[in-house]
């Protein structure tokens, strides 16, 4: 916990720089008659950013913090695995939905998690996962006419739109 | 109830299955397979997406399109965000664009976006909105003289509120700024209902609005119409003379076009000007551009497309006498 | 007495057959819209505005209301189980919702808010039946630097929302700052912080897409770490008694409600600020004149009460000047007007002399629309107690999709997916390391208006900072703002004073 601490606020720190470079695009200073310019606002800020994230570094080093403080582990095994197939799913899915839809990626996305990381039976999972779509189609779809990406699925709903629309 | 919902809509499936194959067979004519996207420069509720979906509605209720017109909005950066996305879906039939002036504006002052306005498909253009120079009644000036003189005296202390910068309402202020001598303050604010207000609550000296935006506070006796950047009087607001008639030659319009993808196919082009033009015929949208005091003829193909070219050359020039580019 | 009887005119126009199903049916659905994360009352009544083509105006606009209405309830509803807000009106719902519900007492904070809604839309409507046009007078005398003031003064009273500690609450408060100004700089009319030239930072990045990211992603993350594969992770009970007993706690929360009512109402009424500000600001005064502020964040109802009838009252409120202006009090009001484009009516002044049967029937559709709203949630209750029942395997990748897909709904754009997935895994990192979230979200909120109002003022004035001070209605408030920001500072130095003569 300790490491991560002082790991996160210089990652902080570096990325308040680079928002300060960045807003540095536009003038930052005062404009007589006129008041601040375009980058001010987001350079300033940024800026104050910097400064938490030393005195951060600097309760880091006094160890005020609780966190500083901790010796327990930031991510123990479990909690690592726990975020890596989590957050990694979903990473998968949103990939996914570039390629074959929201269609195609949520039930693969819902079968995975409710049958290999919840654990349930198959009957449950197949359900889950085929009936999910079907009721987003409807609400999003037809009800709200929001059109969800569909990737290379796309010509398959051709029909569906012909008969609801 | 799920499980019958599921089957009910299993049976549609296989049934549109059924039915679009046969159906697609027997038509000819091009016609949208998928909802249309109609790409809007604005975010919700600002005055594109409020013309767009005026337009949706009257698809609906005349139903005029075999699948819905869908406004979705891509409000970045003056326009640029959605001309690009457009840009981008290149040869796509389901891809329209509402456009304003920022259709000229941002390309020009933007060139690293490549937008290319001449490759956009020319489907229609709807209407020409108009400007007035507005003042509010409390500041007891009633024409263009008073209104010179009073400018004259504040400097810049006058302020002129707009939306945008860089695009309509600025352009206006600076053309004035020059033909009369004057160094009005221009102060952008989001929207022209906003910027109306701001005048009706005296935190403006000026506008240059189009009618639809004051037309509330103008009924209510709250401003006055000073002049109009029209060729012509307009019926709405008889009082109030063109910069034509007081010796000045300028003339200006905020265009209302749909332009479709680069690439689109000829026949899906067709299809949407058919549409469009339907649109534009229609009882509500002619009553709408009376009542907003809305100007223009039908425009489309190669006479939009000429259009557009004197247009983007106005633009460069004006935007260039400012300094913007 | 003239009022009297327009409104009893406005009652029969509501009570015909067509405006009252549309009544219902428009609260039932503003309800599930507004119960989506990511769907929040604007993208309701964009949606749905073309369908009001084929009736009347007036039916038109009681439609829409009452979906505006029912989204209203609506948010507070995933707010509480979920934890995430699905419009940035419901944030401030979530701070005491949701400890609530983990509580094992979703019920009780859904019946809370549920009244509060109720007697917040009530008030307010009253408020707005009775001093319709001297108010419009307020809100046009409110200009940029009015604006500024306000928001001064909506930071100040959340001021003590963040943790304790001191450097990481400041770091999120300017993340959110910062964040807010990516896109465009408005004054300028110039592209700013877009990252890599992708334009999908070109229209800035939205609240929904940090706060989902965050609250939907991050938090479900943290849960699933928490409760280490646990099935269920709050207890939910709902019985007829437990609902009836949901409203003996009015009178512990009448305090906050009615603070909720008056304050949401009049900084509705305001153009530009609608209902976030307006409910945060009454979370931080209900936490500030409560006795007992310290429980506040820890599922105290007041904290549910308080946001939750300003947002209903803020939402009436930022009809009028929408009405008597013709200028939006709220995004959603903004779409309201586009539909008033489509049915030939011109907001303004003389919409209250030329179509009062309009605006009677509209105002006397709220009082319907309200008592609906109410029953409609009350009787869903224990279908959303169902499904918190649900085991956490299933409700946890439902959630993911909800957020994912109604991420992706406001702008259609996958962009705004994959940097909400980003926030959340770095929220959901920052939360491990006590880093405090709330107010980086408030901060995404707020940032824009106060940026801009206050550069507009400075543009005006010809860049005198003392305008804030000068203009009577700004400086007051500038006032009372900067009171707040110092109290905290006072009472800490007291403390130190005291320590020191103890010590």
């Amino acid at each position: 916990m300790r490491k991560a601490e002082l790991v996160m606020a210089v990652v902080m720190a570096v990325f308040s720089a680079y928002l300060m470079w960045k807003s540095a695009e536009l003038p930052i200073g005062w404009i007589p008659e006129e008041g601040p310019g375009g980058g001010a606002f987001p350079f300033w800020l940024s800026t104050g950013m910097l400064l938490c994230c030393a005195w951060i570094v600097v309760r880091w080093v006094r160890r005020v913090s609780p966190a500083s403080q901790s010796e327990e582990q930031f991510m123990d095994a479990r909690a690592r695995s726990s975020f890596f197939w989590v957050a990694g799913s979903i990473t998968v899915m949103i990939a996914l939905i570039h390629f074959i839809g929201v269609y195609g990626a949520v039930p693969l996305f819902l079968l995975f998690y409710t049958r290999f990381l919840g654990g349930h039976k198959w009957g449950p999972s197949l359900a889950l996962a085929l009936v999910s779509p079907v009721i987003l189609f409807f609400f999003f779809e037809i009800a709200l006419t929001i059109t969800l990406p569909k990737g290379f699925t796309e010509p398959l709903f051709y029909p569906l739109y012909d008969i609801f629309l | 109830m799920m499980s019958s919902t599921h089957f009910r809509s299993a049976t549609a499936i296989a049934l549109g299955v059924v039915l679009g194959v046969f159906g697609g067979l027997a038509n000819a004519d091009w016609a949208p397979k998928k909802p249309i996207e109609l790409v809007v420069m604005a975010g919700k509720g600002g005055g594109a997406d409020k013309l767009a979906r005026f337009m949706q509605s009257i698809v609906e209720k005349n139903d005029l399109s075999s699948k819905p017109i869908l406004p979705v909005n891509k409000p970045g950066g003056s326009g640029a965000e959605a001309l690009v996305y457009v840009k981008q879906k290149q040869g796509d039939d389901h891809t329209l664009l509402v456009t304003l002036n920022s259709f000229y504006t941002t390309p020009l002052r933007q060139p690293a976006l490549g937008i290319e306005i001449m490759s956009f498909a020319p489907i229609a253009r709807m209407a020409e909105d108009t400007f007035l120079l507005w003042v509010n009644v409390d500041s007891g000036i009633n024409n263009v003289d008073d209104f010179v003189k009073a400018a004259k005296s504040a400097g810049n202390k006058w302020i002129m509120a707009g939306t945008g910068k860089g695009q309509e309402d600025q352009l206006l202020t600076s053309f004035l700024n020059s033909a009369y001598g004057l160094d009005m303050k221009y102060v952008p604010f989001k929207g022209g209902g906003r910027v109306a207000k701001e005048l009706a609550g005296n935190h403006a000296n000026s506008t240059v609005n189009n009618p639809s935006e004051q037309l509330g506070f103008y009924e209510a006796g709250n401003t006055r119409a000073l002049a109009s950047f029209t060729p012509e009087r307009l019926p709405l607001f008889k009082d109030a003379p063109t910069f034509k008639e007081l010796g000045k030659d300028f003339v200006y319009f905020m265009q209302r076009s749909v332009v479709g993808a680069p690439g689109m196919s000829p026949e899906a082009e067709a299809y949407y000007r058919k549409v469009f033009k339907a649109i534009y015929d229609s009882a509500e949208w002619q009553d709408y551009m009376k009542k907003k005091s809305l100007q223009g003829d039908f425009l489309t193909g190669d006479g939009l497309k000429e259009y557009w070219g004197r247009e983007y050359k106005i633009h460069q020039k004006m935007l260039k006498d400012i300094g913007e580019i | 007495m003239e009022i009297f009887s327009l409104l009893i005119e406005g009652f029969t126009i509501a009570f015909e057959p067509l405006n009252l199903g549309l009544v219902i049916f428009g609260c039932a659905l503003g309800l599930f819209i507004g119960a989506m994360p990511g769907l929040g009352s604007v993208n309701g009544v964009a949606i749905l505005l073309p369908m009001t083509f084929l009736v009347p105006p007036t039916s038109a606009i009681i439609f829409l209301g009452a979906i505006y209405y029912g989204a209203m309830y609506g948010g507070a509803i995933s707010s509480i189980m979920l934890g995430i807000p699905g419009a940035s009106t419901a944030v401030a719902t979530t701070f005491d919702g949701r400890p609530m519900a983990l509580k094992g007492l979703a019920d009780q904070a859904l019946v809370t808010a549920a009244t509060a809604s109720f007697i917040g839309g009530t008030i307010s409507i009253i408020l707005f039946t009775l001093f319709a046009p001297p108010l419009a007078k307020v809100a046009l005398a409110f200009g940029a630097a009015e604006e500024f003031a306000l928001m001064m003064l909506a930071f100040a009273t959340f001021i003590g929302l963040g943790g304790d500690d001191i450097p990481k609450t400041l770091f999120s408060i300017f993340i959110g700052l910062v964040l807010s100004a990516v896109g465009l700089d408005i004054i300028s009319g110039q592209p700013r912080l877009i990252f890599g030239d992708i334009t999908g930072f070109m229209h800035g990045i939205n609240f929904l897409v940090l706060a989902i990211g965050i609250y939907g992603i991050g938090e479900m993350l943290w849960t699933i770490e928490t409760s280490k594969g646990e099935m269920t992770v709050s207890q939910a009970n709902v019985t007829f008694r437990r609902i009836v007993d949901g409203f003996r706690t009015l009178r512990r929360t009448f305090k906050a409600t009615m603070i909720g009512s008056f304050l949401g109402y009049f900084v509705g009424i305001l153009p530009a600020a609608g209902a976030t500000p307006g409910s945060l600001m009454a979370y931080g005064v209900a936490k500030t004149v409560s006795r007992e502020p310290e429980t506040f964040g820890k599922g105290n109802p007041e904290g549910v009460a308080a946001p939750e009838s300003a947002n209903n009252a803020a939402s009436t409120g930022s009809m009028l000047p929408m009405l008597t202006l013709g200028i939006p009090g709220s995004p959603t009001t903004a779409i309201l007007l586009g539909g008033m484009v489509i049915w030939g009516l011109e907001p303004g002044p003389m919409l209250f002399v030329e179509h009062r049967d309009f605006v009677w029937g509209l105002i006397a559709s709220l009082y319907v629309a309200n008592a609906f709203a109410l029953l409609i949630n009350i009787a869903f209750i224990p279908a959303f107690i169902w499904v918190l029942r649900l085991p956490f395997t299933i409700l946890a990748p439902l959630i993911f999709i909800l957020c994912i897909v109604g991420g992706y709904g406001p702008t259609q754009d996958m962009h705004d997916v994959w940097l909400m997935l980003g926030f959340g895994v770095v929220g959901y990192l920052l939360r491990k390391l006590d880093y405090p979230m709330a107010p980086a979200v408030l901060a995404i909120v707020l940032g824009p208006l106060a940026e801009i109002s206050m550069r507009q003022s400075l543009l005006q004035s010809g860049g005198n900072v003392f305008v804030f001070f000068e203009r009577p209605i700004s400086g007051t408030i500038m006032v009372i703002a900067i009171i707040l920001f110092l109290l905290p500072l006072i009472k800490l130095v007291r403390g130190m004073l005291g320590r020191k003569a103890t010590g």
